[in-house]
């Protein structure tokens, strides 16, 4: 098992650029998500350090080796596919040998890292069938055993689970992350869908347009999005934004919308524009009669546990998580505000949240 | 109305119409190659009988005669002879001739086997490998090439006779196997590279890249793992290829002559006493039918799942 570096990594086909200048360092038995919307550059990312396609430029480190321009079969890692890719015309013991007769291993040490394998993933029973008769989460068993089997430096997986139905991706994601406590393999994980990914993911790299906009912890990229493309990915729903007209100072503690003034974390940041934005998650909102900004309710929705109540202000449709007992009604006038300092300034100009006591 | 059966099953009307013109065909598409296997069970002269004998006494003599150079002989002779070792022996003597040697036919049916499958491997293996790189790699000008590849088919082989007859004595490949195997391989290529290119375009390309991360080089994933997948592509490509190759006739006559000659040119010139030997034709062009017959029906389940690739799968 080893660390992963990625330094200044691009990619262009053709005129495209499909991943733009990236860094990244995923530490050894890391569980490292690439998460970010279809076409944001993920998958590439993840096929250059499989060799699956070459960089434009950069370099690509596995352990202590520049592997950037290594063919993939050069390159000792594993790769489990969104569609698994495994071989139609084998079996599933033929699949999961396939990797190890390339190797050279004798017929004895092949039987017992497959055994070994198919008992991790408890697929022992479906050895000898064929893989057209198998279910979806058995094939992604195997499609997983064939990536064990070789003991690779490290894991690569485009959405593997992207293929199951929900209840079973579930399901396949805490097996997931135990196998990955249990053989603690440095994993890179790509996909598009944000609960995979917290539930996952040691960290996260969120990605849009080609750009890693900011790699940390769950709760970090959560609650301290760097930019509000992240802010707005992250979270269902994502973060209210409500634009403001006005710049931001250093040390400035309140911030004055519609004529009411609010608190906001003491801002250790000028901002470069003067069109911000102030934003907030629905859970740090809270509906009330006065101090807050006006608007009347647009919609309800019971999620069980809590309530999202959409507001509609004149800056546009404010979502707010309330406890399951407070009760509005549609077109009801009600007030929005914010009930804890969680507050995020947004540049208008690079679209990166501006320093505060909260984000620091 | 019977209103049991579901929309999409065809009316029992419909079925029976279907099944009766498909009966119809295929009586009308059997009386030709039922007439050959009758002719070549005939003895001379019922073979030419008018009008037609439908029930004839079935003889071997087209067979013996196909495969077999006979001389005329007078009675004396014959009756100077020891008495016949085996049937054929005595079939040919009851004609009044006797067994000079064996004919060519054994040679030209051989030729036409190599240079049959020769020439069909040679398109199908070289079709697969170009099929895959234009399926697979960026090619520089990768639609006018292939546009370029398919117009070989647009003029009929023959119109390029002469230069190519040239060409081949320049040399040296006139009446050679290696000669015709090029030949055929040239002409049914350019039909290979189009259908196994359709057939490499269905097979998700994650297939061969699990294979090289397995550590297979991109070659080694192309035996293993590709070609494995395209086997119903490649046998009705070899189906369509050997069907030309076998049954190619003008340029046979055209290029061959003694060492290559294969079976088609040699048959109609296989003549008898006082004109052609019909029951010797018969039996050579059944012959003939049976090597692509066998090789169509060992590859048949491909070839129906070959016709109907891609509008099912998924």
């Amino acid at each position: 098992m080893s660390q992963i570096k990625i330094a200044n990594l691009q990619k262009s086909f053709g005129d495209f650029s499909a991943v733009k200048n990236s860094n990244l360092t995923i530490n050894d038995k890391e569980f490292f998500v690439l998460l970010g919307p279809s076409g944001c550059g993920k998958t590439t990312t993840l096929r250059m350090i499989a060799g699956l396609e070459l960089p434009t430029s950069g370099e690509i480190y596995l352990g202590e080796e520049e592997v950037g321009m290594l063919r993939a079969s050069e390159r000792d890692i594993a790769f489990v596919f969104q569609l698994f890719a495994l071989y139609p015309h084998m079996n599933v013991k033929n699949n999961l040998s396939f990797p190890l007769k390339m190797q050279g291993y004798s017929r004895s040490e092949i039987k017992t890292r497959v055994e070994e394998a198919a008992k991790l993933l408890r697929i022992d029973h479906i050895l000898n069938s064929s893989i057209s008769s198998l279910s979806g989460g058995d094939r992604q068993r195997v499609a997983l055993g064939r990536a064990l089997v070789r003991r690779p430096k490290a894991f690569l997986m485009d959405e593997p689970l992207g293929t199951l139905d929900a209840e079973f991706r579930e399901l396949m994601c805490l097996e997931l992350k135990k196998l990955h406590i249990d053989i603690g393999a440095t994993t890179v994980y790509v996909t598009h869908d944000q609960l995979e990914a917290m539930s996952l993911a040691d960290r996260i790299a969120v990605m849009d347009g080609g750009e890693i906009l900011q790699a940390d912890e769950p709760a970090v990229i959560y609650n301290k999005p760097a930019t509000k493309f992240v802010a707005s990915f992250i979270g269902s729903p994502g973060m209210n934004f409500i634009n403001i007209d006005q710049g931001i100072s250093n040390e400035q503690s309140t911030l004055n919308i519609e004529g009411t003034d609010f608190n906001i974390p003491k801002q250790y940041e000028i901002s470069k524009s003067k069109k911000n934005s102030f934003g907030i998650r629905p859970e740090n909102l809270s509906l009330t009669n006065e101090g807050g900004l006006k608007g009347s309710v647009f919609g309800v929705e019971y999620l069980g546990s809590r309530k999202i109540v959409t507001v509609k202000t004149n800056f546009g449709e404010i979502k707010v998580k309330t406890n399951i007992s407070t009760s509005v009604k549609i077109n009801e006038n009600v007030q929005v505000k914010p009930s804890n300092n969680n507050i995020i300034i947004f540049d208008g100009e690079t679209d990166r949240s501006l320093k505060s006591e909260f984000m620091n | 109305m019977d209103t049991s059966r579901s929309y999409l099953e065809p009316s029992s009307f419909s079925k029976k119409l279907a099944a009766t013109i498909i009966i119809v065909y295929t009586v009308i598409t059997l009386i030709p190659i039922s007439w050959m296997v009758m002719t070549s069970f005939k003895n001379v002269n019922s073979a030419i009988s008018y009008p037609p004998e439908v029930f004839f006494e079935p003889s071997l003599e087209g067979y013996v005669n196909l495969f077999t150079n006979r001389s005329r002989q007078s009675q004396e002779y014959l009756d100077s002879l020891p008495p016949p070792e085996n049937w054929y022996e005595e079939l040919v003597r009851s004609r009044e001739m006797v067994i000079t040697g064996p004919s060519k036919f054994l040679g030209r049916y051989s030729n036409s086997m190599i240079i049959g499958f020769g020439s069909t491997f040679a398109s199908v293996f070289l079709g697969a490998l170009a099929a895959y790189a234009f399926s697979r790699f960026r090619v520089p000008l990768k639609d006018d090439l292939l546009f370029f590849i398919l117009s070989t088919r647009m003029f009929p082989p023959i119109a390029v006779a002469v230069p190519i007859f040239i060409m081949y004595r320049k040399l040296g490949l006139g009446d050679t196997h290696l000669g015709m195997i090029i030949l055929y391989t040239v002409v049914n290529l350019s039909l290979a590279v189009w259908l196994l290119k359709g057939f490499m375009d269905e097979i998700p390309k994650e297939y061969e890249e699990a294979a090289m991360i397995d550590g297979y080089s991109r070659l080694q994933a192309f035996f293993k793992v590709v070609l494995p997948q395209a086997m119903t592509g490649i046998a009705a490509t070899a189906i369509f290829c050997m069907i030309f190759s076998w049954n190619e006739y003008a340029f046979a006559v055209l290029l061959t002559q003694f060492n290559a000659q294969t079976a088609p040119p040699f048959i109609p010139t296989i003549i008898g006493e006082g004109g052609l030997d019909w029951p010797a034709i018969g039996a050579g062009t059944t012959l003939f039918l049976l090597p692509v017959m066998i090789f169509t029906i060992i590859l048949r389940k491909h070839l129906l799942r070959g016709i109907t690739f891609g509008a099912v799968r998924k």
